[in-house]
């Protein structure tokens, strides 16, 4: 008998509200062995009675089902992304075929490290790579993501603290920091102290001299940082920690914009993490996988998470386990290690010299949106900038909101960029160096309509989107009456 | 190769637009004297064909899974993964999308978590999951750290028949926010309930145990957890998802936490990672769960849509009162896995939950007829035994490799007392005649 519709017809249906009991989209071969009594080897208390009431589905309608919903998903593949501080440049197709080699997709993480010479090689040589671009000393590879990174880092930093028989509980972060800065503080510990930054949008040099004191593990900063300034006063900031025997922690989300062109470790930088799936084009996934490799000065390494990849005499390479003054270990096994290959490839696709050419492009497509902008948005800071851009959308007698442009953006097939964080009502543009002039362009053309619109139908933009799978959403009840997950009917 | 895509005549008329002479120019706030001077150490740019030679040339060192017949476990399992999954999960709108923040541009992957989470729930039979974390182990970390906020204690009593890694990393994040860990040894093949009884207090937030743990045993869930409850603290358990196909969940046993490793679920062994952490609990918690979490509410027509829920507790909104420090998560895996969980749907992780426990109960058996082994543990076990040998472990993984046959894994590693044990995982996709390939590789050694 035909079940009543269970959703509207413009809805697409859960999973769990199409299908027919006994329907199974995958097929195993029949048992080839006895099949042992369960009771006579696991106690019944422990055996299912039931099982789990997984969606039953036939192979076609899984596929269909994964397919609308990708359907329903803007990404870079498909939509101009230019999402400040996240870097949504293009992920190369080449990456993929690299992951997917079975000498790499297929290894278990426990095989002989004979048989594993290659990707061990490889882990290695990005090491070095990595390494070299950040001018620092050694680099770990365990990290799962930049968040990840950053807690590793300050744990490197506070175990150097205590070697030298102090402990330090106070981390200072400028106001504009990526908020995972002070959440990872909490991870370690430690408390985080809010240093001011200028109206140009460079750290309060006055400010970080009162704050800095022997208590002051590190200062954690993003350089160029998230209002899209390259803080210049970088080596004098260093100086005033290392004074005070405080560590300089470099966020590297922002990499993208001094590749090749400077360097943390030159400018007195004693860690960082790197963000693969910003900088090194590894794909974002719909919120990950990441990597976060951390890299430290020379007086760190011992301190460095294990095991840590070494190369023999011989040549061959290693995981080394004895390091005394390690931290230990931040996740299972060794790394992202799948997302790794996908740097490696990257890095040795762009090169050496392709490297400062990313971050030059990175920069000039930032500078170029933002003149053409710059007419009918407010720039708060000066150019030229970085990577990315902060503007404020200002319009006299008009209530619209970044939020508003935002949302008219998806109307023209652009993800919106970052809203509201680090400045007030701003939007963080970050076009990145992939994109072409036409795409920059369009961009352009649909920021300047959407200006016109909010002077002759304001309406339309605080109404949007009108053109996505659905209209604007209730958030709060999402959080308030939190329904996260599907109980029937 | 290069992947920007302006032209020379292209720069000058963006840099005529912008109202400078050189991209030099745009880079004038680098002060001369922080300049890099030189060129990076890293070789000249590979086109795609030269870079397919590289890497294919290293992967070609490594001998792999295919090539070889797997038995190794130990948290990373080589079971069978649909066609469909690679196909819809490797969608590239999945693929190159962010985290969505974006409600309405985002429906897809939103759904998709919602329902990743749904089944979560379903195989651990939890009230609530998030959308992932990292792996096993750092879950299981970010777990302890929720059950110490919940109940305001500093102790952690963990197994030891936990999986080393998730013991070790506990040991890093628990340093870190001096929480006091406790171990309790396993001496069996499964925590010691009797030690378990006396090292717990008032004091403990909370206890952690492995089902199936790091030897493959099954454990007592029946009998610990009230004894866990007895003392106020909350009993975190780290699982197998796949295990929800024959044994009963965490959550019938009144679990309060449930964490675990999602590779099984259609994720590659990729040397380790990156995989999936999951973590589902009792809806009480909610509220104090790290982790991207997505909810069900409706649009302005009033119809169904999706939206990430609870942001308050994340870094970007609450910063160092956040519930954790997490902000990438493991979206593309969770893809994988929702895509693998509703392919085999409710009889096929049955059958694979079967086949696994058949064909390692085939494998135990035969392996234990042989002369000089044994297994090594009494307690019941689901997918992995660990065998104790006299011939040497060195000498029985050898013969197998030789065979092509990665035997298992060589357990001196990780303990010492265990120098003359190994561990052997079968999956569904071991076959009687490779299984009858290993007893004949281990019996010549």
């Amino acid at each position: 008998m035909n079940e009543v519709p269970k959703t509207r017809r413009t809805d697409h249906p859960l999973l769990f509200e199409t299908g027919a009991p006994g329907l199974c989209a995958a097929s195993l071969p029949p048992s080839d062995v006895p099949a042992p009594k369960r009771d006579e080897f696991l106690p019944t208390q422990l055996i299912a009675d039931k099982l789990p009431p997984l969606p039953e589905t036939g192979e076609l309608d899984v596929v269909r089902h994964y397919k609308r919903l990708a359907h329903r998903c803007f990404s870079v593949d498909g939509n101009f992304y230019p999402l400040g501080s996240c870097t949504m440049k293009y992920n190369p197709r080449v990456n993929e075929c690299a992951a997917a080699m079975p000498g790499f997709c297929n290894l278990h993480p426990y095989q002989d490290e004979a048989d594993v010479q290659g990707i061990l090689e490889l882990l290695y040589r990005l090491r070095c790579d990595l390494a070299e671009i950040a001018g620092l000393a050694e680099v770990t590879l365990q990290p799962a993501a930049g968040a990840h990174g950053e807690m590793t880092g300050l744990m490197i930093i506070n175990a150097y603290h205590r070697s030298r028989g102090e402990s330090r509980s106070k981390v200072l972060a400028p106001d504009s920091a990526h908020g995972t800065n002070p959440a990872s503080c909490a991870t370690c510990g430690q408390h985080t102290c809010t240093v001011r930054s200028k109206p140009d949008g460079r750290v309060d040099l006055d400010d970080l001299r009162s704050q800095v004191d022997q208590n002051t593990a590190a200062m954690m900063i993003t350089n160029p940082n998230t209002v899209g300034v390259f803080d210049e006063q970088i080596a004098e900031i260093a100086d005033i920690l290392h004074s005070k025997g405080a560590q300089l922690y470099f966020d590297g989300a922002n990499m993208n914009a001094i590749l090749g062109i400077t360097r943390p470790g030159d400018f007195g930088v004693d860690v960082m993490h790197f963000n693969t799936h910003k900088t090194f084009s590894t794909p974002h996934g719909g919120g990950g996988p990441g990597a976060g490799p951390v890299a430290v000065a020379q007086h760190l390494r011992e301190f460095l998470p294990v095991p840590q990849l070494t190369q023999r005499d011989d040549g061959t390479f290693t995981w080394d386990n004895g390091h005394p003054n390690s931290i230990g270990k931040v996740r299972s096994f060794y790394g992202q290690i799948g997302v790794l290959v996908r740097a490696y490839a990257y890095i040795r696709s762009v090169g050496g010299d392709g490297l400062r050419d990313v971050a030059e492009k990175a920069t000039l497509a930032a500078n170029y949106v933002a003149a053409r902008l710059k007419d009918r948005y407010t720039m708060p800071f000066k150019p030229p900038y970085a990577h990315e851009f902060i503007m404020v959308p200002e319009f006299p007698d008009s209530d619209v909101s970044e939020l508003d442009i935002a949302k008219r953006l998806i109307d023209h097939g652009i993800h919106p960029p970052t809203m509201s964080w680090p400045v007030h009502h701003c939007l963080m543009v970050e076009p990145t160096e992939t994109e072409s002039l036409d795409t920059l362009n369009q961009f352009v053309t649909a920021m300047l309509d959407i200006a016109d619109e909010i002077e002759s139908d304001p309406e339309v933009v605080k109404t949007a989107p009108h053109t996505a799978p659905v209209k604007r959403l209730d958030e709060v009840v999402a959080s308030r009456k939190p329904n996260v997950r599907w109980r029937g009917q | 190769m290069r992947y920007t895509q302006f032209t020379d005549d292209q720069v000058s008329q963006m840099l005529s637009t912008i109202g400078v002479d050189s991209i030099d120019a745009l880079l004038s706030t680098i002060p001369e004297q922080l300049r890099f001077k030189e060129r990076l150490d890293i070789p000249a740019g590979l086109s795609e064909l030269e870079l397919l030679r590289d890497v294919g040339t290293l992967a070609a060192r490594n001998r792999n899974c295919n090539d070889l017949v797997c038995f190794l476990g130990c948290g990373a399992y080589d079971h069978f993964i649909p066609a469909v999954v690679d196909e819809m999960a490797g969608q590239s709108e999945f693929l190159t999308a962010y985290t969505p923040y974006q409600a309405e541009a985002s429906q897809g992957v939103l759904q998709l978590f919602y329902e990743f989470q749904t089944m979560i729930c379903m195989l651990t039979g939890m009230e609530v999951a998030n959308a992932s974390l990292y792996e096993a182990a750092s879950a299981a970390a970010e777990a302890v750290i929720m059950a110490a906020a919940a109940t305001r204690r500093t102790q952690a009593i963990v197994a030891q028949s936990a999986h080393p890694d998730t013991r070790r990393v506990l040991e890093t994040y628990c340093r870190a926010r001096e929480i006091e860990i406790v171990p309790v040894a396993a001496p069996n093949g499964v925590v010691d309930q009797q030690a378990l009884r006396e090292a717990l207090s008032d004091k403990a937030a909370a206890v952690v145990v492995q089902s199936p743990n790091f030897f493959g045993c099954v454990e007592r869930l029946d009998e610990i957890v009230p004894a866990i409850h007895q003392h106020g603290a909350l009993a975190i358990v780290a699982t197998d998802p796949i295990a929800g196909g024959l044994l009963k969940t965490p959550g019938e046993f009144d679990v309060d936490i449930v964490v675990g490793e999602g590779q099984a679920l259609g994720v590659p062994l990729q040397y380790g990672g990156p995989y999936l952490g999951l973590m589902a609990g009792r809806e009480k918690f909610l509220r104090k769960m790290p982790g991207r979490v997505v909810g069900a509410t409706t649009d302005a027509d009033g119809r169904r849509a999706f939206c990430l829920a609870l942001q308050t507790r994340e870094q970007h909104i609450k910063r160092e009162r956040a519930t954790s420090n997490i902000c990438t998560n493991q979206g593309l895996l969770a893809a994988r896995a929702a895509v693998y969980m509703a392919a085999m749907g409710r009889s096929g992780i049955g059958q694979v939950a079967s086949r696994c426990f058949d064909k390692a109960h085939y494998a135990a058996a035969e392996i234990a007829k042989l002369d000089g082994y044994e297994l090594r543990f009494d307690a019941p076990f689901f997918k992995e035994f660990v065998i104790r040998t006299t011939r040497g472990v060195r000498a029985a993984l050898g013969s197998c490799r030789e065979r092509g046959i990665l035997g298992g894994v060589s357990l001196v590693r990780f303990d010492d007392q265990l120098g003359d044990c190994f561990s052997v995982a079968v999956t569904e996709k071991r076959t009687k005649a490779e299984i009858d390939n290993l007893i004949v590789a281990l019996d010549a050694a």
